[in-house]
């Protein structure tokens, strides 16, 4: 190593960063293949918030289907040619409306929409860091990602359209590209992308990874990172250790539906012939899928968490309610997350012995989940609430994922999901506790950093506007469906009028696609709000929320290199809000505890005796000023 | 002013090495994924299992990469010990070891369908074997293209900093794929 040392002295770099290591910026190099953190975020945000629009048009499309199911609507075969013949959706098109719909939001919206933006965003300005490890490998994880964006939506534009087999494509139904006209191109289109999206995401996770350890400022060490570093960090290990499996399920996919091998097929008879295949199993592809299926979960909740913590916390203006039961539950939860894939499986044959335990696993993460729910409603008793529209969306999170996660309990139990298991009921769970849960920790996110991304503020009226429209809308959207799939009906069916006991239901989806239309035109408020603000917003100020983390201490304007001149230094955790005895209600990372003599605590000089006597002898002096 | 930049640097490269490690763990996850894959459909019937005696090849194959990885060590030795020569010469010796290593590999893919085991075949667990070779081959091309870099940059003469940046992290790849290549062997030879 000395020898490295040695040479690193002689060498000379010209890309090193600063204020005087500006490079001239083209539009292309500024804008488009852009190696700064900050502004790939944006292309990932921009990026995630347009494929979200597209996710929630095709879930409206499906939801005109489900609530006038007789009634034939001229103007969707103008727009959507023969696959609405006749003013209706077909079943074909309504199953890849579901897949298509399922697949944009897990994956592009949910996981690289939020993690690509924040944890980009905020893993280098909350650690201290002039950019990623390797920004160029960032760059090159968003346009991946770009690049199967485009192939994903590309596949409406194939004669036999989109993929068709839901967002989990199991085979025997994937594999077989005759078995409905969405497994043949429409399907390889959709593991082309996915191989793309996956190759981005690890890029991405691998960046984050060695980011948070290698790359953090002096004094930051691990006990003093915001909890969204936390969050980001655990997610992108969650990420690293389960997405090379779901590669491993889609090229043994892959190698049945192009090379005729038999790894996932056995004994079938498509339209009255015999298929060669033998021996394969589709069990085997659905422990593969949901090994990293279920961590994809919290991959997709985790990032969710670590924001609305940080909201929450700067906006009761109170430290966050225990710190380290935070960390220690998205560690806990991130861990448990791996043993408990069976539970989607429990319907498979498993073996009843084998289902106990993944029932127990799957009860145990109730626990972390809990601790985490107590600290975030803990951290506003009695705080000084400022109810800004990222807070709301917070307050949102936090309601949606105790509704949402209540069902889990119910359908953890294998005993209770042999009745539920494909009903309603379990659209109704995730919609609320992983989609709009994380969905409205994503909004929160982009309240809260929009001054830090843009320079400029939001709208706050348009705001309370869209966090109301979207709140009561989701409500009224996710939770009839408890009721529907309580009575057995099932999920992904085209027309389940055609059932006599279904019947009763239309009602309910009727009103279930009003409130999904209403909050979807809601998201214009939102849509307005940010794109508007982007350009005319009220123009930010360095520190807008009087929030204590690293990233308030960059300038408003962006620089390459986040800070104009050295990296500043951390000495306290990030949550000294209404700390007693100090003047204002916050003290930032930056500021010594030599600066704040009247606030300290014995506990802030973890065992550093020295410090403590000299704190105890200002005590000793300014003990007269206390009592006034 | 010089010392704070190059200080920056290094630790970036730190970084950027600690990207090679955080690589391989998520490759060997994906083989994790493929062997357990194999361990569940295997146990599923009797039927199932890889039911023939494994090449001999494979033996050269992994006297072949063993000492693929003693010439890439050798190469990284020589670079640190800036014997620039050396370190060319071992550099074209180990693509010479992974060109070999993947030839022998192919010839025992011939060995294979001689012996009637085939990729398309009704008993998966013999069509994993092609799936685990065959995407091991595919990190051995990923290595091969790392030496290559590296050795073009030493011929470009590249400052003696990143020529050490790309010897260690092809070295570290390099012996992970070897390591890897043992822990699929010794694999299939258990479930013989």
């Amino acid at each position: 190593m000395a020898s490295t040392a040695m040479y690193t002295t002689i060498e000379h770099h010209d890309d090193h960063f600063g204020a005087h290591g500006h490079h001239k910026e083209t539009f292309l190099t500024k804008y488009i293949f852009s190696q700064d953190h900050k502004m790939i975020a944006k292309q990932f945000l921009i990026t995630g918030i347009i494929m979200a629009v597209i996710g929630m048009f095709l879930s409206i499309l499906f939801r005109i289907q489900l609530g006038w199911p007789d009634k034939t609507f001229p103007l969707l075969e103008t727009f959507l040619g023969k696959w609405a013949e006749g003013g209706r959706i077909k079943p074909d098109f309504y199953l890849a409306l579901v897949t298509i719909h399922g697949t944009i939001m897990v994956f592009f919206v949910l996981t690289t929409g939020l993690s690509g933006t924040f944890s980009n965003l905020l893993i280098p300005l909350q650690i201290g860091a002039r950019d990623m490890a390797s920004p160029f490998l960032n760059m090159l994880s968003y346009w991946l990602f770009f690049i199967s964006s485009v192939i994903m939506l590309s596949s409406f534009f194939v004669q036999s359209g989109p993929a068709s087999a839901g967002w989990t494509i199991y085979p025997p139904l994937s594999a077989l590209p005759k078995a409905i006209s969405g497994s043949g191109t429409g399907m390889t289109l959709w593991l082309i992308s996915m191989v793309l999206f996956i190759a981005s995401s690890l890029m991405g996770s691998l960046n984050y990874i060695s980011t948070v350890l290698n790359m953090r400022t002096k004094g930051m060490d691990l006990w003093k990172m915001p909890l969204t570093v936390w969050a980001f960090f655990i997610t992108a290990i969650v990420g690293v250790l389960s997405f090379p499996v779901l590669v491993a399920g889609v090229v043994l996919l892959i190698f049945d539906r192009s090379f005729g091998t038999s790894f996932y097929l056995s004994d079938i008879v498509l339209s009255g012939q015999i298929l060669p295949n033998q021996g394969g199993s589709p069990i085997l592809f659905e422990h593969l899928f949901w090994f990293l299926g279920h961590p994809e979960v919290y991959i997709i909740i985790m990032p969710a968490f670590g924001i609305t913590s940080e909201v929450i916390s700067t906006n009761s203006r109170k430290p966050i309610f225990g710190y380290h039961a935070m960390v220690y539950s998205l560690i806990g939860i991130a861990v448990l997350s791996f043993i408990v894939w069976g539970h989607h499986m429990f319907v498979t044959g498993m073996n009843p012995f084998l289902g106990g335990v993944f029932m127990i696993t799957t009860l145990i993460i109730a626990v972390p989940s809990a601790v985490k729910t107590f600290n975030y409603l803990a951290t506003l008793w009695r705080g000084n609430i400022r109810f800004s529209p990222a807070m709301l969306f917070g307050i949102g999170l936090v309601s949606f994922f105790i509704s949402g996660g209540l069902t889990g309990i119910f359908l953890g139990n294998a005993a209770l999901d042999i009745p539920l298991h494909d009903t309603y009921f379990v659209v109704a769970h995730f919609h609320l506790v992983m989609g709009s849960a994380a969905i409205f920790g994503m909004l929160c996110g982009v309240y809260h950093w929009f001054p830090k991304m843009f320079g400029r503020m939001m709208d706050e009226k348009l705001g309370y506007l869209h966090f109301w429209i979207t709140f009561i809308g989701a409500y009224l959207v996710f939770f009839p469906m408890h009721f529907m799939g309580l009575d057995g009906v099932p999920r992904r069916y085209y027309a389940f009028t055609e059932f006599e006991f279904m019947k009763e239901w239309l009602t309910v989806n009727k009103l279930i696609s009003w409130a999904a239309i209403i909050a979807g035109l809601g998201q214009i408020a939102f849509l307005y709000n940010f794109f508007h603000s982007i350009f005319y917003g009220k123009k930010a100020s360095q520190n807008p929320w009087q929030s204590n983390t690293l990233e308030w201490t960059t300038p408003v304007e962006r620089l390459h290199g986040n800070w104009p001149g050295e990296i500043p230094t951390v000495y306290r955790w990030p949550y000294d809000y209404s700390k007693p005895g100090h003047p204002e209600d916050f003290i930032p990372q930056t500021v010594p505890f030599s600066q704040t003599m009247s606030s300290n605590l014995p506990h802030d000089f973890e065992g550093n005796t020295e410090a403590e006597r000299i704190q105890e002898e200002w005590n000793k002096q300014h003990e007269t000023q206390r009592v006034d | 002013m010089a010392q704070i930049p190059t200080e920056q640097d290094r630790q970036n490269l730190k970084a950027k090495k600690f990207l090679v490690w955080l690589f391989i763990v998520s490759s060997f996850i994906l083989f994790a994924g493929f062997t357990s894959g194999f361990i569940v459909y295997t146990a599923g019937s009797p039927n199932r299992g890889i039911k023939t005696i494994l090449p001999h090849t494979f033996i050269y194959s992994t006297a072949i990469i063993i000492l693929s990885s003693v010439t890439m060590h050798l190469a990284y030795l020589s670079g640190k010990r800036l014997q620039f020569g050396k370190q060319k010469l071992f550099l074209v010796l180990t693509i010479l070891l992974g060109i070999a290593f993947f030839y022998a590999q192919l010839t025992a893919w011939g060995t294979l369908i001689k012996q009637g085991v085939y990729f398309i075949n009704y008993n998966a667990s013999q069509s994993f074997i092609y799936v685990f070779t065959g995407m091991h081959l595919l990190h051995i091309f990923a290595g091969l293209i790392m030496v290559l870099t590296a050795l073009i940059g030493k011929i470009r003469n590249i400052s003696q900093v990143r020529n050490m940046f790309r010897l260690e992290t092809t070295s570290i790849f390099w012996h992970f794929i070897d390591i890897l290549w043992i822990y699929i062997y010794v694999f299939l030879l258990l479930n013989q």
